[in-house]
């Protein structure tokens, strides 16, 4: 309890994200405003959801303890469809400005590309998502207490933090499967990512067995891993290029032209 | 309200057969109604309409020579710098203002959760002398509606009474006022501030060392703000002089006071800035017309403009920076709160470079453009984060969903400047978006997030 343990969740579960978006985010503003407009699509979504679930809750019998359970269990799916829901409104979206952007630039490229957009809002989508899942637990975590005071598991902190890890790494990949899947109008792809994410909010069902719970998580954000690499245009091959740290020869021709024929629409 | 800078003179009578022009060459634009695109389209057209407007001295003077139809080709090879342009300074101007807006909530949260002599009722301000102690909902709902009431009466009185010294010249009642005001800001609060925080932490201080710094700490403030200082510690001490104005508002306004009083402000923002007859809107039309700044205090300006090698000698381009840093904004007399507030509302749509010449393509290049936005919207802005911050039953939650609310906010606004190219006010949408994520997060989201997180549940 304290300090230790608040410090080491929070970098178990942001740390990964907070390198990510330091490293590749934080600089260009472009990106910027694409993770913060990320992060309200999926608050538009859970609200939605929240809504859905409030509604049954007070349209129920609050006694009935399994019946709750149910509904919980009926919200959270709720909520995954939803997310998924929304980060499809998003794609669009951020396809349309992708045109836009296109349109007005001189080069007819845009300053950043469909691909950086699905990573910075599969990014944001999930670090909103994990800082909504585990900040009270974190802002918890300092105060006194004792964790499974009543019998539940004192691994509280820990797996929360593994699981929000897991959660924020997921939601990155699937969001570049996502938008590629989108792009090249594979919709098995869709299917299978949407599968994936209601797998894993549905492994979370099995906590406190952990070994049942975390474990799958983590092979399945490891596969999800190399799925997206993979799309996003990765391999074997340029891994290894990338380590050798060779440099590669700018085969590319430097066009440098003085007269410039005046834009014509 | 939040302008561009915008260093030309009056653009009214060039402008008009610019435009005719300018919209004949831009490119179409699909939709109005996608964020990102429309984000950089608007600021497309925003810094097309700023570089024309600002390079038609030499325009004008070329047009002398040259033949009409060359006109129009010079245009088109202008408009590809500018929307060139407008790509790299559009997403920066919006996060320009992300940084200093996120960091006056960082300051305003992290104080109310830390410090508890914020969120502990001690009495109320007198425009609100209502109490909400009252048994029964309905009588309390009443005295919240009254006491907005005052509290926006007081602001337009305030608000008109200044915008009538403005008119008729009484510069140095202004400046008195602001001063007056900046020094119980920087002194007073922060003697305040200091000492609870202090409390907070056990930390003992003696007196001397107290006076040392508070005194260092105000006399260095005064200075940045009202005369010249390097940009980034006037902009740190705006920060912190509307975190600590914000911090008084969510001490002393009761509950559902506040809630009121925000929803209210920013109809009252939205009226007084884009209404023909509104004060805010006759202000920025009148220093227009004066070819001045509004107001040496109130703003947050996110750049400072230069250029280099002017015709004119130094002493202008100084002289304008010096301005530039003077645009520093102050504000919060507790007393003349309103005016404060609604003063800081507007902002500059022009920079004090007015009475340059010539300038050449080159030295409009280098400038740095940026964005200006109104210390009473970062007031606002932290005082509805703060208050979900004081009040939302320790959760988090609530917090983060306003604080991305109003950036969206702010973004969304920024566009709207981008495609209207005019003073905006800054609150209405960030304000709306803010409510709206407070009240469904508190009472919708967080009992779904709360109920998740005991059988630990992710979603």
């Amino acid at each position: 309890m304290g300090a230790a343990v608040f410090f080491g969740c929070a970098g178990i579960a942001f740390g990964p994200a907070l390198a990510l978006v330091l490293l590749t985010v934080a600089a260009e503003p472009l990106r910027v405003i694409v993770l913060v407009a990320g992060a309200f699509f999926w608050l538009v979504s859970l609200l939605l959801a929240s809504l859905i679930w409030f509604v049954s809750v007070h349209l129920s019998d609050r006694e009935d303890a399994k019946l709750q359970y149910g509904l919980l269990v009926f919200g959270a799916a709720v909520s995954v469809l939803l997310q998924e829901a929304f980060r499809f409104a998003y794609f669009k979206l951020l396809k349309k400005a992708d045109e836009g952007l296109a349109t007005i630039s001189e080069d007819g490229r845009s300053p950043i590309s469909l691909r950086q957009m699905a990573y910075v809002s599969g990014l944001s989508f999930g670090i909103i998502s994990g800082v909504f899942s585990v900040i009270n637990i974190l802002a918890d975590s300092i105060g006194p207490g004792i964790v499974g005071i009543h019998g539940d598991s004192p691994y509280y902190f820990i797996t929360s933090a593994f699981l929000t890890m897991a959660l924020v790494l997921l939601h990155t990949f699937w969001g570049v499967i996502f938008f590629d899947a989108c792009e090249k109008r594979r919709y098995w792809c869709l299917g299978l990512v949407v599968a994936s994410h209601l797998l894993t909010s549905g492994l979370t069902f099995l906590n406190p067995r952990y070994e049942a719970s975390l474990v799958p998580i983590f092979i399945i954000t490891l596969c999800t891993g190399l799925w997206a690499f993979v799309t996003a245009g990765g391999s074997f091959h340029n891994v290894l290029k990338c380590l050798s740290c060779k440099q590669e020869d700018d085969s590319r021709v430097m066009m440098y032209s003085a007269l410039q024929v005046p834009f014509e629409d | 309200m939040i302008t561009f800078m915008n260093n030309s003179d009056s653009e009214e009578e060039p402008c008009n057969e610019r435009t005719s022009l300018m919209s004949a060459e831009s490119p179409p634009v699909p939709s109005y109604q996608d964020g990102l695109q429309t984000a950089e389209a608007g600021e497309a057209q925003a810094h097309r309409k700023r570089r024309t407007g600002s390079s038609r001295s030499p325009n004008n003077i070329a047009d002398g020579d040259m033949s009409d139809s060359g006109v129009p080709v010079r245009e088109s090879a202008l408009e590809n710098e500018e929307e060139e342009l407008t790509l790299k300074y559009g997403a920066k101007h919006v996060i320009m203002l992300f940084v200093p807006v996120t960091l006056c909530m960082i300051v305003v949260v992290a104080t109310i959760k830390s410090v508890r002599f914020y969120t502990e009722k001690n009495g109320q301000l007198i425009y609100t002398p209502f109490s909400e102690d009252t048994p029964s909902v309905g009588q309390r709902l009443l005295n919240s509606v009254l006491n907005t009431i005052i509290m926006i009466s007081v602001i337009v009185v305030m608000t008109v009474f200044l915008v009538v010294l403005y008119k008729y010249r009484c510069y140095k009642f202004i400046h008195g006022w602001l001063i007056l005001s900046s020094l119980m800001l920087l002194f007073l609060f922060t003697y305040i501030y200091l000492g609870e925080v202090l409390k907070t932490y056990n930390v003992a201080m003696d007196y001397p060392t107290l006076f040392l710094v508070i005194w260092n700490f105000g006399a260095v403030g005064m200075i940045c703000i009202h005369w010249k200082g390097p940009l980034q510690l006037q902009q740190a001490y705006l920060i912190m002089i509307s975190a600590l104005m914000a911090l008084v508002f969510i001490k002393y306004l009761p509950e559902w006071s506040a809630w009121v009083i925000l929803g209210a402000i920013s109809i009252y923002d939205l009226m007084a800035v884009l209404c023909p007859k509104g004060p805010l809107r006759m202000l920025v039309e009148t220093a227009q017309e004066r070819n001045e700044p509004i107001f040496p205090a109130l703003i947050y300006s996110s750049a400072m403009m230069w250029t280099v090698g002017m015709a004119k000698p130094d002493t202008a381009a100084r002289g304008g920076a010096s301005q530039q840093t003077w645009d520093a904004a102050e504000d919060g007399r507790e007393n003349h709160r309103s005016p404060l507030h609604a003063d800081s509302q507007m902002s500059e749509t022009r920079s004090p470079g007015p009475t340059r010449p010539i300038t050449s393509f080159e030295e409009l290049e280098e400038e740095e453009r940026g964005v200006k936005l109104g210390l009473g919207d970062f007031i606002f802005y932290s005082v509805l984060v703060g208050k979900a911050a004081a009040t939302a039953s320790g959760d988090w939650n609530t917090t983060l969903a306003c604080f991305v609310a109003i950036l969206i906010g702010l973004c969304l606004t920024l566009l709207l400047l981008a495609v209207f190219k005019k003073a905006l006010p800054a609150l209405p949408i960030s304000i709306t978006f803010g409510l709206v994520f407070y009240f469904s997060t508190d009472n919708l989201v967080r009992p779904f997030m709360d109920t998740l997180a005991s059988h630990q549940l992710y979603i």
